[in-house]
């Protein structure tokens, strides 16, 4: 699937197989996301999507084909998965904060543990990044005492924190309440704004035109379809796609 | 207390009586609501106070504090005899508390293991408290127990030399208990995390065979198998003390048990909680020292204090191995003639040091678990 923007590619998956034993979850995924470019990921549920970002850091691993992120490929070297973790950034649906430090330990932990920063520079850059994404007030309090949408910010700024290139997004919103929704949306939306290599599992139809180069479109483990979020929506080329938006349009 | 053919909530009812007349008006609903309810309430009421007033009256009211000595020097424990059934003797504790405490250690010595005590337990309250929980206190863990060591064993800074067959009673229970936590925790934390080690086959291997046969053998044939087994497999000339022998057994032991304790902590923790660690670059021990222990310990703390309560609990058994631990010299104690027929006034002292560290302990664990769990839930 080629890319909209030119530029260097930040990602390349080439014929990417994955099985949990017999079950063919992810079949000869191929996608070039260049640099600087936002890429939304949807699909019903079941379809890979979500395995397909986790195997971008390696949080799962891939049985076949090629995974190069910022033009190194990922091996069982511990070395390059390092390197490449210290790089994208990623925010889960269920947020992940480690709750037993607060806010502003949470951001930190990765700069000091990692990038080997002083402990100062490292919480003056947590406090720039939580003022981005408007909490700056929360950091000494513990992620349990924060709101979902809250606790999802922080996850952004702490993600943001390593300085990554890229930035993966496992369905951000989809265990918030869908008052809190907007608030971590609009934060993506600034974030897009900067400029970030942005790749997005999301069902957020909306957020996907705003910000999105391109749509790609997953079902049974596989890209049915992909291009820009306008000519994808308004002419979906495949039943199967043609069935899941009406599914998502019915639903909202 | 049952309200026969009442229907009104009694919680309820409770709550507003006691909230406008207090104990009395409690006391009118909840113990003689009803002529059943008041019979009950009086029985027990007599009950109760009947064995009250029996264990003062016996305790205390009747109890014999001390006996006259022989002009050799032997306890005259004729009173005790005549009282014996109405009133306690503690006479024999007066007589017998440092022979129970120390054990053999020379009587003339015998400030040492009493400061010896005093180290262990000052050691405990300021391990407890969170304010010192920083590097250097692994340092004063090193200074205080080597301190300890010197204290015991002598043969420098003028110390007279005593060798560890006069080492006995409290010294010896709190020494087993400490150095066996201090080593046993670190150990098990390993052996937990090495059972999860996935990708490292033989050593999840290594620690599910260690902790399937230590758990799989009583405590009493791993202290046999130390002291009486262990010698024979060492060359000719290699002697490894018995009691650092039995030290050994204890660790391995109590490290099996928290092990499957600390495990249940991690496989309680949600999985995201790792991902979140890995994506953020953190390697494997930072990992697990930072996000993964912190959380998994907490978790388990009333099972990891419980398992440390019967370890302690459970260092009584070298007597078995000819170790003269607390409980052990209290039955010296009492082999003593004139003493003999008195174990019941030397067991229940012996309870009652038991019971104040085990209570101790089980305090200390349920603030804890408050403290961590305010900084969380808040």
């Amino acid at each position: 699937m080629d890319a909209v923007l030119s530029g260097p590619p930040a990602i390349v998956l080439d014929k990417v197989n994955k099985w949990y034993g017999a079950l063919h979850v992810l079949r000869d995924v191929s996608l070039t996301v260049t640099e600087k470019e936002r890429v939304v990921v949807c699909g019903p549920s079941g379809s890979g999507k979500s395995t397909m970002i986790r195997c971008i850091n390696r949080l799962e691993t891939h049985q076949e084909g090629r995974i190069i992120v910022d033009g190194t490929e990922l091996t069982d070297d511990l070395r390059t998965l390092d390197t490449i973790r210290r790089d994208v950034g990623m925010v889960f649906q269920s947020f992940n904060l480690f709750p037993h430090l607060t806010i502003l330990e949470n951001c930190t932990l990765a700069p000091i543990w990692v990038r080997k920063m002083p402990k100062a520079e490292a919480e003056a850059l947590a406090m720039s990044y939580l003022e981005r994404v408007k909490i700056p007030e929360q950091a000494k309090k513990y992620p349990g005492q924060l709101s979902g949408g809250q606790q999802q910010r922080v996850a952004i700024a702490r993600a943001l924190c390593m300085q990554p290139k890229i930035m993966l997004f496992d369905e951000p919103t989809s265990a918030l309440d869908p008052e809190m929704i907007k608030e971590v949306l609009d934060t993506m939306i600034g974030l897009a704004d900067t400029g970030m290599t942005m790749v997005c599992v999301t069902h957020e139809m909306g957020f996907a035109r705003q910000v999105a180069h391109r749509v790609v479109f997953m079902d049974m483990g596989e890209i049915v379809e992909s291009g820009p979020p306008g000519e994808l929506f308004e002419n979906p080329k495949t039943d199967r796609l043609k069935l899941f938006l009406s599914q998502i349009l019915r639903g909202h | 207390m049952s309200d026969a053919g009442i229907h009104v909530p009694t919680a309820a009812r409770t709550q507003t009586v006691v909230a406008s007349a207090g104990l009395v008006a409690w006391a009118r609903l909840n113990l003689f609501g009803s002529w059943w309810s008041t019979a009950v309430t009086l029985l027990l009421g007599y009950i109760i106070l009947r064995v009250v007033a029996g264990v003062v009256e016996w305790g205390l009211i009747h109890a014999i504090w001390t006996v006259p000595y022989s002009a050799t020097g032997i306890a005259d424990t004729a009173i005790c005899q005549v009282a014996k059934g109405t009133g306690a003797c503690w006479a024999v504790l007066t007589d017998k508390y440092r022979l129970i405490l120390f054990g053999r250690y020379p009587y003339a010595e015998q400030w040492r293991p009493a400061i010896v005590v005093l180290l262990f337990i000052g050691l405990y309250i300021v391990s407890g408290m969170r304010r010192f929980w920083r590097k250097e206190l692994l340092v004063v863990w090193v200074v205080v127990l080597a301190a300890i060591g010197i204290l015991m064993g002598g043969g420098v800074f003028g110390l007279s030399d005593i060798t560890e067959d006069y080492w006995g009673g409290l010294p010896i229970t709190l020494i087993l208990a400490t150095f066996g936590a201090a080593f046993s925790f670190p150990l098990a934390v390993l052996v937990a995390l090495g059972r999860r080690a996935t990708k490292l086959p033989a050593v999840k291997l290594l620690c599910v065979l260690y902790v399937e046969i230590i758990r799989g053998v009583p405590l009493i044939a791993v202290l046999f198998m130390a002291s009486v087994m262990f010698p024979l497999f060492m060359p000719a000339g290699i002697n490894v003390d018995k009691l650092l022998r039995a030290q050994i057994a204890f660790i391995l032991f109590a490290g099996a048990y928290l092990a499957e304790v600390i495990r249940g902590g991690l496989q309680a923790l949600p999985a995201g909680q790792a991902e979140a660690a890995d994506a953020l670059g953190l390697s494997y021990w930072k990992k697990t020292a930072f996000i993964i222990l912190p959380q998994a310990l907490r978790l388990v703390i009333p099972p990891l204090v419980n398992t440390f309560i019967g370890f302690f609990k459970d260092t009584s058994l070298v007597l078995i191995i000819g170790i003269f631990d607390l409980l052990t010299m209290g039955k010296v104690a009492l082999s003593d003639p004139p003493w003999q027929s008195f174990s019941t006034e030397v067991y229940l002292g012996l309870a009652a040091v038991y019971i104040a560290f085990c209570f101790a302990m089980s305090k200390y664990s349920r603030s804890l678990e408050r403290d961590l769990n305010r900084a969380r839930d808040r």
